[in-house]
């Protein structure tokens, strides 16, 4: 398993701020392209993606455990 | 406390910043404060509500720490942000930065907001008397397109 967390305008347009789902193997673009689908988030294109709180690239490939955060364009300060 | 870099759903306190920048080598300490601001382009903001990806946040926040310290080898850098509702001229972030002398510390801590808007996982939904909206991409010309903001980006935006 591995868990998606999302956040700020993400969060509300999935209704949740993690859902947990197998996704062992997959890369962060298909990964994606099923949370799309799913969950009619389309602004996730927009979205940086991290991988146990580090920045990631689209082509890494998921493990069981893995926690994969969407950040949708950020604005503190 | 020794920690330097933070996420606080209270209120930050600015003395302990600056406190934990000031040291006997230091000549400058440069802080910057944001606050939440009432009017944007006309239109009121009644309060502001803060989330963020508190491990990694703070995980960014360190990143930045080091990026100053590889920049200006003699900086000391705190950051604290807060998180949840705040309201109008409360203290959103608060950054501190020490150096022996003046001009590192102000450019350091330039460094320190500007990269926070550029990479650091915390959000602000604006809530006016017509609604709310959560806000993104305030540095409108940066490119999110490889995923990971750089500081080539960072120093264009």
């Amino acid at each position: 398993m591995v868990d998606v967390l999302f956040f700020a305008e993400l969060q509300d347009a999935a209704g949740s701020n993690k859902v947990s789902l197998e996704a062992n193997g997959l890369t962060l673009t298909e990964l994606k392209k099923n949370l799309v689908s799913t969950y009619e988030l389309n602004s996730l294109d927009k979205a940086m993606i991290a991988v146990n709180e580090e920045y990631a690239q689209n082509d890494v490939v998921l493990q069981t455990g893995d926690v994969v955060a969407f950040i949708p364009p950020v604005s503190g300060g | 406390m020794n920690k330097k870099f933070w996420i606080t759903d209270k209120p930050i306190n600015i003395d302990e910043c600056i406190e934990k920048v000031v040291r006997p080598d230091a000549g400058a300490v440069n802080t910057f404060i944001g606050t939440v601001r009432e009017f944007t382009k006309g239109k009121r903001t009644l309060y502001l509500e803060y989330q963020a990806y508190v491990p990694m946040a703070e995980k960014m926040l360190r990143q930045i720490g080091e990026e100053i310290r590889e920049k200006w080898t003699d900086a000391d850098t705190v950051i604290a942000h807060r998180t949840g509702h705040l309201d109008i001229s409360d203290v959103a972030v608060v950054i501190a930065v020490s150096t022996p002398h003046r001009n590192d510390a102000f450019e350091a801590s330039r460094y320190a907001i500007e990269r926070i808007k550029e990479m650091v996982p915390i959000w602000k939904k604006e809530h006016w008397e017509d609604g709310t909206k959560w806000i993104g991409n305030q540095k409108e010309n940066t490119s999110y397109h490889e995923g990971i903001p750089n500081e080539e980006e960072m120093r264009n935006g």
